[in-house]
């Protein structure tokens, strides 16, 4: 009689059962964790048990949330500055072809040269270690942005491009109402990307630059606990990085279902 | 809108209607080198419903393109002299362009679609709603105006489309095979709304096409183009004393405006290459 009602249902107990279970996997793979540390023995300096981590992030607290705050705060800064670089550069380098040519190539060269390479360069000419992290970080977040933006804002359909001019739109109107909405599926891509990118150049250009004192962020309080051989608080302070680079994801995914779900083939649920 | 003081204007071949569209001696070649279209002229007048028809690669869409302004032509001129030409020399708003596919923005809802011409003009949605609405109320879709692109079918997107194209009222409707890729039944439906339309506004339609039947049906004046390169072949008005609906499709006139239509076509294509069609 109701056929609403038991596919709704249906539906409820899917959602469910996609959020519980890879929580069940983790909640699993930490079980094994702990039975394989306490069964076998191994001294906590090696591996420590996820209660030890437990306890290693709660007393450890004081010292993890603010270099956690510092990493977050670098890594959200450089996503964003690489947002507005990439949208922007992007936005320059189609006005012509011949732009695109001078200076495509010059993003290339600063995307291919590993960051780890640079880093000793940008510390030597940044005002502050935060500075020198802040760029690393931008550095590698912004060519997927950059690229992707090029590419979405020169896949415009042509008709649609013919009919702006049929219309005699101008060039700002044809890049606010068509170039930019045709771009978004490619700009989320490159958001989903760049999101990932910019935490892990802020890590690694933290390692690079090996700063210290109360600015420094996760990734040094990693090298610190490893030089101490404070192996819980190195899990620890791992942990925080993963579930910051998740959150991140979480975030820039559910950006991206917002801004498509309702037109892009992306977004959608197949129904056949 | 008619300008009655511009002084160049031709006296046009019937009294009261001043031509929209003037072809002389159009060429156009492409930068591969391709010759599209060899000499062509083409007068248009208001309220014609003229049908471009020809083989494949005969220059029709070219020629509807420059038509429109879009094309630039390589040698010969080509003039509207009912229209206010804007600065770059290209007649504003009175020509509106549909083309084979839907081209719709999919990120924008009918309605959005449906407003870009006027959007771009500046005007606002709330000035523009009432435009809108009867534009969709026109082709039947005034219940879809908050439906997205995906959300239609094949013909309801082709209709859309034909919105768009008459929200700005304009005087002269271009249409590229806007119906080739739609199924048999949507497509003579929308042929009759595009009947209706023309006969209701009086609107001028160039309508671009491959198929003898459609062109028989609906025009009252066929160029049959030649290609190789692109050209006119023949020239001809199509008159009936019926009226163009659905039963004319069975009409012993019908019957003989295809013929007509279908003879000079393949003349159009040549002894040798008639072989190609069935």
């Amino acid at each position: 009689m109701n056929a609403a009602s038991p596919s709704l249902t249906r539906q409820h107990r899917e959602t469910v059962l996609r959020v519980l279970i890879p929580v069940g996997v983790v909640l699993a793979l930490i079980l094994i964790w702990h039975l394989t540390v306490t069964l076998s023995g191994v001294p906590q300096y090696i591996l420590p048990s996820p209660g030890a981590v437990a306890g290693a992030m709660v007393k450890d607290w004081g010292t993890l949330a603010p270099a956690l705050w510092v990493t977050t705060q670098i890594t959200l800064a450089a996503l964003a500055l690489a947002l507005i670089g990439g949208v922007g550069i992007g936005v320059f380098l189609i006005q012509s072809k011949w732009i695109e040519t001078a200076f495509y190539p010059i993003a290339v060269i600063l995307q291919v040269t590993p960051i780890v390479a640079i880093a000793p360069l940008i510390l030597i000419y940044a005002p502050t270690t935060q500075v020198a992290l802040l760029v690393c970080a931008f550095l590698v977040a912004f060519f997927p942005i950059l690229s992707n933006m090029v590419q979405g804002l020169k896949s415009v359909d042509h008709n649609l491009l013919n009919l702006f001019d049929l219309y005699g739109a101008s060039r700002w109107q044809t890049l606010i109402y068509l170039k930019l909405p045709a771009s978004l599926p490619y700009f989320m891509t490159g958001l989903r990307i760049g999101g990932g990118l910019s935490l892990i150049a802020a890590v690694v250009a933290e390692f690079a630059a090996g700063s210290a004192g109360a600015g420094s962020g996760l990734a040094f309080r990693l090298l610190e606990a490893q030089y101490r051989l404070n192996i819980p608080r190195l899990f620890a302070a791992l942990i925080l990085l993963s579930i910051l680079g998740v959150v991140i994801f979480g975030i820039t995914s559910f950006i991206a279902w917002l801004s498509l779900h309702r037109w892009h083939e992306s977004s959608l649920k197949r129904e056949n | 809108m008619t300008d009655l003081q511009s002084p160049e204007a031709s006296p046009p071949s019937t009294p009261h209607k001043r031509p929209l569209v003037v072809m002389t001696n159009v060429s156009k070649s492409f930068s591969s080198g391709t010759l599209a279209l060899s000499d062509m002229s083409l007068t248009v007048a208001g309220g014609e419903f003229v049908s471009l028809l020809g083989p494949s690669g005969c220059g029709k869409s070219t020629a509807l393109r420059i038509i429109s302004g879009l094309g630039d032509v390589t040698t010969g001129s080509i003039d509207w002299p009912s229209s206010r030409i804007n600065a770059k020399g290209l007649p504003e708003g009175d020509i509106s362009f549909v083309f084979q596919e839907p081209t719709l923005m999919p990120w924008q809802t009918v309605f959005g679609n449906v407003y870009l011409p006027l959007r771009l003009r500046g005007v606002s949605k709330a000035q523009a709603s009432d435009e809108i609405m009867a534009a969709l109320e026109t082709v039947g879709l005034k219940d879809f105006a908050k439906a997205y692109p995906r959300e239609l079918s094949g013909g309801m997107k082709m209709r859309v489309s034909i919105a768009r194209a008459l929200v700005t009222k304009p005087k002269l409707l271009l249409m590229d095979e806007p119906f080739a890729a739609l199924d048999e039944i949507t497509r003579q439906k929308l042929n009759d709304d595009v009947l209706r339309l023309w006969r209701e506004t009086g609107i001028t339609v160039v309508f671009v096409t491959h198929s003898v039947f459609e062109s028989a049906y609906l025009s009252n004046r066929i160029v049959v183009m030649k290609a190789r390169p692109g050209r006119v072949h023949a020239d001809f008005p199509l008159e009936t004393s019926l009226e163009r609906a659905p039963l004319y499709r069975t009409s012993e006139e019908y019957r003989a405006a295809c013929e007509k239509v279908s003879a000079s076509l393949l003349e159009a294509i040549g002894p040798g290459a008639a072989m190609e069609m069935h």
